[in-house]
């Protein structure tokens, strides 16, 4: 047993508004530049969709990910190495720029310049590929809140099979939100694609990166991500994915895109795992089968047998302690209302969704809910807006029981709580749907509450090899900053408090200069102090 | 050496050798600043439909062309004629097979250029290193097809391994043959300084993806795990990834 521990990512989808804050962060901190002007390391889809790229889910047609060969053992589905080092010059599997979208900007100068007059100045969009005038046809939100559904979402690869079953008439509509970013898969398959090595999973935290030196652009990390969340940069012609915001990760905080996510739907934890186990699971032989095979390769951080393992394989007990606290392990496997996207894929995906119900109670309360028999909503969870056959699409490659569990028990917090605020008493057992009491608490706690320390339970990264590398070069802190020195060491004073920037505060305080105390932490990307306050993301720049 | 001018010492001597320097020092430079830069600079996702035919014709070609170099220059005749293989038969074999590769080189290279000439997005993605190297490539490409088309399958034949060859293979051992290469036709003459000045040009442009060929794919493990590291200081003077005059503010 190899245990590792992976930062995983679970949303809620429920409480996905649709507002693209969390793609707007991101692309802000990430992909403002030439180049990636069509890249989005975050993307907020509507559901039922094409997605972006248009179509990236039908694996029959952009060849991502791993299938099994005929003896049941995992390979790409992109192809043998040999083959892919025999037609390295030509990639068949790669999606052009007219699957994303030609990215445009618009001649704004113009605008401003225009002289004065009567009419309104008015510009066309520019290609920021060929700066000509050009006609978008195709985008990231191109589909936003099903614009153009009656015409185009039947093509979604989830709704083919079940087409007959789905209208898109006003009547019998559904739609909710997927934000997407990458999956940082146990079993990444971009990882196994790329030829030149540069890609590759980070023993800590499970981080997926690409090596921007290592990388040579032969561009089959891009197809052999069944989740399209590798990009080709154009200007740079280099690999680049969604970081999960490392630097921020590595100092204890949350991504940006959960960081200022208006639902607060995002969820960020720690979820050990045996890494010996991955490469079994992911080649079970059922594809419906996959999403337990999936929570067998996760370990119990409650079980002292793997706590103390995990510490004596080199986990830090800071982080073990953080993997009994994750809402995200918490969220898959103590509640199991968290399901992955597209396990049939088989790349083991860490970022996992809580399966949208509001439209159920829509449904029940337009069917005359009766607060006595609230069974009334599990009856329902079969008949509701959004088929829960389209969901087993998207989460259990087409088991429903999985699914219909889920929201059965998300219905169930529902139920509970309600009586509970009411004073009245549940005629419904929540032993029904596997729940307990406390675990109905629990769920209401990290689902309806969700608060800021409950919804993001990062452990700083420990660096002090790393530390004591830099204080060789004088690099991390003042050099004054001795014992007995005009520096004198310590942590400064108290930053004031700010409202709303919640940096783990204990940092500070037991961060002694890292390259002199072993214990003590450095923070690779936030110089060798964190410091709380408006200032304080623009460190992160610093010394990385 | 008699009868060389100067002119001709420089020329088919001191410029090789010049070209061969640059060569590699520039592969070690661009190798030791320029990692980000090294890339193939693929432009399949600008533009697939050409690219998928051009492609691959272009490179499998180029490798059937620098296999017939190998075997014709690099290869001294007396040891295919201690083989038992005449000139004639060899002469056949090289304007046959390479007429092939010629063809196969042609046909790429005009789909190649024709895209990045024609494909707006393409051609903006085109930087002038890509064209220098574009240029020098297309006249070592019509030369070499005019040396194995029009000299040696339809023409009177030129036995390029008595004399160029003799040169070339002379400058890797301290001994070439100026003169032998200073009296060949022109043609060959130019496909040769063309083909140095690729050489030289080389290191600085996207020819280098030639050397990351990633053979070693084949019997690495599929998923790659690193730890997390410090990375260490960029070296003096240098902000890591590009030249900067030594002293100067980074």
């Amino acid at each position: 047993m190899r245990i590792m521990a992976q930062v995983c990512m679970v949303m809620n989808l429920d409480k996905c508004i649709g507002c693209h804050t969390c793609t707007v962060t991101c692309k802000q901190t990430w992909t403002n530049r030439p180049g990636t002007e069509y890249v989005y390391f975050n993307n907020v889809e509507t559901k039922p969709g094409l997605g972006y790229p248009a179509r990236y889910e039908d694996q029959e047609q952009w060849k991502g990910g791993w299938e099994l060969d005929r003896k049941g053992r995992l390979r790409l589905k992109g192809g043998s190495r040999l083959k892919r080092l025999a037609t390295i010059f030509y990639n068949p599997d790669l999606p052009t720029i007219d699957d994303y979208h030609d990215p445009f900007t618009y001649d704004y100068a113009s605008l401003i310049n225009a002289p004065a007059g009567t009419k309104s100045p008015s510009v066309s969009a520019r290609s920021a590929l060929t700066g000509r005038e050009m006609t978008p046809k195709w985008g990231t939100n191109w589909e936003d809140d099903l614009a153009g559904a009656p015409g185009r979402a039947l093509g979604d690869p989830n709704i083919e099979a079940m087409a007959e079953k789905v209208k898109m008439d006003f009547e019998s509509v559904f739609m909710f939100y997927l934000p997407r970013i990458c999956e940082h898969c146990l079993n990444p398959s971009c990882v196994a694609s790329c030829p030149s090595g540069a890609m590759y999973k980070r023993e800590e935290d499970g981080i997926v990166l690409v090596d921007q030196d290592r990388c040579r652009g032969w561009r089959f990390c891009v197809s052999g991500c069944p989740y399209k969340k590798v990009y080709f940069n154009h200007r740079t012609g280099k690999a680049e994915k969604c970081t999960l915001c490392f630097p921020r990760i590595e100092a204890g905080l949350p991504t940006i895109c959960s960081e200022t996510c208006v639902g607060r739907l995002r969820y960020l934890g720690l979820v050990l795992y045996d890494a010996d186990a991955v490469t079994a699971a992911a080649a079970t032989a059922d594809a419906q089968d996959l999403y337990e095979a999936q929570l067998q390769v996760f370990l119990d951080p409650n079980d002292p047998a793997v706590a103390a393992e995990a510490e004596r394989q080199g986990i830090p007990h800071d982080w073990v302690a953080a993997a009994r606290r994750s809402p995200a392990y918490a969220l898959i496997v103590r509640h199991r209302v968290a399901l992955p996207l597209h396990p049939e894929f088989r790349t083991m995906p860490m970022v996992w969704y809580v399966p949208p119900l509001s439209p159920v109670a829509d449904v029940t309360a337009a069917a005359g809910y009766n607060e006595d028999n609230p069974d009334n909503i599990f009856a329902a969870i079969d008949t509701l807006r959004i088929p829960v056959e389209y969901l087993a699409n998207l989460f259990t490659a087409g088991r429903v029981a999985p699914v219909r569990d889920a929201l059965r028990r998300l219905a169930m917090v529902r139920t509970v709580m309600r009586a509970h605020q009411l004073g009245t008493h549940p005629d419904v057992d929540p032993a029904d749907v596997g729940l307990s009491d406390d675990d109905a608490e629990d769920l209401f706690r990290l689902l309806a509450i969700a608060r800021y320390e409950d919804r993001y339970v990062v452990p700083p990264a420990h660096a002090e090899n790393a530390g004591r590398l830099l204080a060789q070069h004088s690099m991390s802190g003042c050099s004054l900053d001795e014992e007995g020195g005009p520096g004198m060491g310590g942590a400064g004073p108290e930053p004031e408090a700010v409202p709303g920037f919640h940096l783990q505060r204990q940092e500070s305080a037991d961060d002694s200069v890292a390259g002199r105390d072993q214990r003590g932490r450095l923070h690779l990307v936030v110089s060798e102090r964190p410091s709380p306050g408006p200032l304080g993301p623009a460190t992160l720049g610093g010394a990385g | 050496m008699n009868g060389i001018t100067g002119f001709e010492l420089f020329w088919w001597v001191i410029l090789p050798y010049l070209a061969l320097a640059t060569f590699v020092i520039g592969h070690i430079w661009r190798y030791r600043y320029d990692q980000f830069g090294w890339t193939s600079r693929s432009t399949q996702l600008q533009e697939k439909r050409w690219l998928k035919w051009g492609s691959p014709i272009f490179h499998y070609g180029t490798f059937a062309a620098i296999g017939g170099h190998v075997i014709g220059i690099l290869i001294p005749e007396s040891w295919t004629h201690a083989i038992g293989i005449p000139e004639v038969a060899y002469r056949w074999f090289s304007a046959g097979a390479g007429t092939l590769a010629a063809v196969l080189v042609i046909v790429g290279v005009a789909i190649l250029a024709g895209r990045r000439l024609f494909v707006t997005r393409v051609r903006a993605t085109t930087s002038p290193v890509d064209w220098l190297a574009l240029i020098l490539l297309a006249i070592v490409i019509a030369m070499g097809i005019a040396e194995t088309v029009g000299v040696n399958l339809l023409g009177s034949g030129y036995d390029y391994r008595q004399s160029v060859a003799l040169w070339f293979r002379g400058l890797f051992v301290g001994n070439p043959d100026v003169a032998a290469i200073a009296h060949a036709p022109l043609l060959y003459q130019v496909h040769a300084t063309a083909a140095w000045a690729v050489i030289a040009v080389w290191p600085f442009s996207r020819l280098v993806h030639a050397w990351s060929y990633p053979v070693w794919y084949l019997w690495r493990p599929f998923v790659v795990y690193r730890s997390r590291v410090a990375a260490p200081p960029n070296e003096p003077g240098t902000s890591g990834r590009r030249w900067r005059k030594i002293g100067a503010r980074y």
